[in-house]
């Protein structure tokens, strides 16, 4: 049987991917699907942790995520969208209006 | 066992390739198989009803909209070979450096886990899985967080809308 340990190092591994992908890619819809796997690999360690201590509370939390990772997505996507009209690109570097 | 490091690799190895496409589309549908086998390794967890929200909310509705702008933006090839030339990890100084801390951050939390405790870990006999008492608490214990969610849904649901609409003083 699969212990605690090893559904955490599964975690660990899928969150250093979302991680990297935040890093390496130049895409804004990249980005944002690094972003939901990163999401997904704390839903994960939360359900592992749910079923360590044998209660309801992990599960609940990680309704919780997904709702916000729905928000997140909807106004992302948004914004997104948003930025394409007025530059016609999807490089991050190109939005730097901001930046002093 | 046999079945988690199977949905494990699957998993890895699609978020792997979601990171590693250049064409979104391509990303989105990789990660759509990834979820997949979260999904299963939902079951194995006794959580099936996790397991279904996971399939219908994130590989039916959240990944349906990144689809939907994916082909609306119909921005193919993002990466050209300007954009590699000005990447993050080739430039020299701060960029580099912060690249080599998130890696060594990386190597760090692999190694603290393996060499945790030395108890196995292993699971205990009780497990909720029945939907009746995930409903129950919800609706009691977490009942106010669950309508500030509300809110929540609300205020992204205007905030998506308010965002993506044309400007009209765009037009003149």
């Amino acid at each position: 049987m699969p212990t605690l340990n090893d559904y955490l190092v599964l975690s660990a591994i899928l969150f250093a991917i979302g991680t990297a992908g935040v890093f390496v890619r130049r895409n804004l819809i990249t980005i944002l699907l690094s972003i939901e796997i990163m999401l997904n690999a704390v839903n994960l360690s939360f359900v592992a942790f749910g079923r360590s201590f044998g209660t309801a509370d992990g599960q609940i939390i990680v309704f919780f995520v997904m709702t916000v990772a729905a928000a997140e997505a909807a106004v992302g996507l948004a914004i997104v969208i948003s930025l394409f009209r007025h530059r016609e690109s999807l490089n991050p570097d190109t939005f730097t209006s901001l930046k002093w | 066992m046999t079945l988690f490091y199977l949905f494990g690799a699957v998993a890895v190895i699609a978020s792997l390739l979601v990171i590693a496409q250049r064409n979104p589309i391509y990303s989105v549908l990789l990660l759509i198989a990834s979820f997949g086998a979260l999904s299963g390794l939902y079951v194995l967890l006794d959580a099936p009803f996790v397991a279904v929200t996971q399939i219908i909310v994130y590989a039916g509705a959240i990944m349906v909209l990144f689809l939907f702008v994916v082909m609306l933006l119909n921005a193919p090839h993002e990466e050209t070979e300007h954009d590699e030339k000005i990447h993050p990890l080739r430039r020299p100084g701060a960029m580099r450096f912060g690249a080599v801390l998130a890696a060594a951050l990386v190597v760090e939390l692999l190694w603290a886990l393996t060499r945790s405790s030395g108890e196995p870990g292993a699971f205990g006999a009780t497990a909720v899985s029945s939907v009746r008492e995930l409903g129950r608490v919800l609706f009691t214990e977490y009942a106010f967080p669950f309508e500030v969610t509300s809110v929540l849904i609300l205020v992204a649901m205007v905030g998506a809308v308010v965002l993506a609409k044309r400007d009209p003083r765009a037009h003149t």
